[in-house]
């Protein structure tokens, strides 16, 4: 087994998840991620995975190699996640089925398969992704803020259903932050959401980064079932 | 039915294995005999709900690292008292088995 921390983290092609691996590598941990699809890039300490993380088997497959790989896992990040901004009486059910699946469903799998290999050590941190849209009620993200809305909830029984394992189980809740995610978004629209918060800016990696390290500290293990929303706007 | 990858007696004595840690590493009292017809949950039975789901998790991880069989036990009647193919040891090994051959058949 190794003596360096692994963490693991979803949705690491891009943005916030890609982020995250490199902070996690410059603190000297193993890190290993997954996408849909390959990444074009290889860092030093970094696994990557092809995985669907609604997929069961294929959730089920990472996690066994982390543990025949490693025979740990510290920490699990569950980033990966789509939004579709529409009008509720535009939304295809295909799009609502997919939103639910990856956030919510993926979220749920990952959370419990990593629990499994968390448990053997008795420990864990498992940080979900909740967003600014749920307590922002906004329009247009009817089903992306109900998705979130039922991984906050998942958050706060998980940490109840893991805590006799030594595992917290927090969210964050981040602001608009630029990257693909809201590439799609208007600019009017961004702005209304940056006016609703007490501090009146877009949220950067490095915010989500500093509650992500927050919730992960080996010092946080009387925080759990907790989410944190950036920017005051919550 | 086609050969499965683990014998009846191999699952059964996993089974039993995976038992007597989860009852040792919680410290409950391990009974003197354990065999097919020893109870593992429901009433009067020595596994709490907690310790139930220790047990079952231990006992995929041992499957998979021992044997190569990856099976989710995850079973919508596992908390049930009537039909939890959790409530005995042999109601385990059979439900094991079921999984197994289905999976089996599957490749």
């Amino acid at each position: 087994m190794t003596e360096r921390t692994v963490v693991l983290i979803t949705g690491t092609s891009r943005g916030i998840g890609r982020f995250l691996v490199e902070h996690f590598l410059q603190r000297g941990a193993l890190v290993e991620g997954c996408a849909r699809n390959l990444v074009e890039w290889e860092l030093p300490g970094y696994t990557h995975h092809q995985v669907d993380v609604s997929n069961e088997g294929q959730v089920r497959a990472m996690l066994s190699a982390i543990q025949r790989r490693h025979g740990r896992l510290d920490i699990a990040i569950n980033n990966a996640g789509i939004a579709a901004m529409n009008h509720a009486l535009l939304t295809p059910a295909e799009t609502a089925s997919r939103i639910l699946d990856v956030n919510v469903l993926g979220s749920f799998l990952v959370c419990r398969e990593a629990a499994k290999l968390m448990r053997r050590r008795n420990y864990g941190r498992i940080v979900n992704f909740s967003t600014i849209a749920v307590p922002l009620r906004l329009e247009g993200e009817a089903l992306y803020a109900a998705a979130k809305s039922a991984i906050e909830m998942l958050t706060r029984v998980l940490a109840r259903e893991f805590a006799p394992f030594g595992i917290t189980v927090n969210a964050i809740g981040p602001t608009p932050i630029e990257t693909d995610l809201i590439r799609g978004v208007p600019q009017e629209k961004l702005q209304h959401i940056i006016d609703s918060l007490a501090i009146r800016r877009f949220g950067t990696f490095a915010d989500v980064a500093n509650v992500i390290d927050f919730f992960v500290n080996p010092a946080s293990d009387y925080i759990t079932g907790q989410v944190i929303y950036l920017g005051g706007g919550g | 039915m086609p050969s499965l990858p683990i014998s009846h007696t191999d699952l059964f004595q996993q089974v039993v294995a995976s038992f007597r840690d989860v009852l040792e590493q919680s410290g409950r009292p391990v009974p003197e005999t354990i065999d097919e017809q020893t109870i593992l949950f429901g009433k009067g039975a020595p596994l709490d709900s907690l310790a139930l789901v220790t047990m079952i998790v231990d006992l995929e991880q041992r499957l998979e690292e021992e044997y190569g069989i990856t099976l989710t036990l995850a079973d919508e009647r596992a908390m049930s008292q009537r039909n939890s193919p959790f409530r005995t040891i042999r109601s385990l090994v059979d439900y094991l088995e079921r999984l197994i051959a289905e999976e089996s058949g599957r490749d």
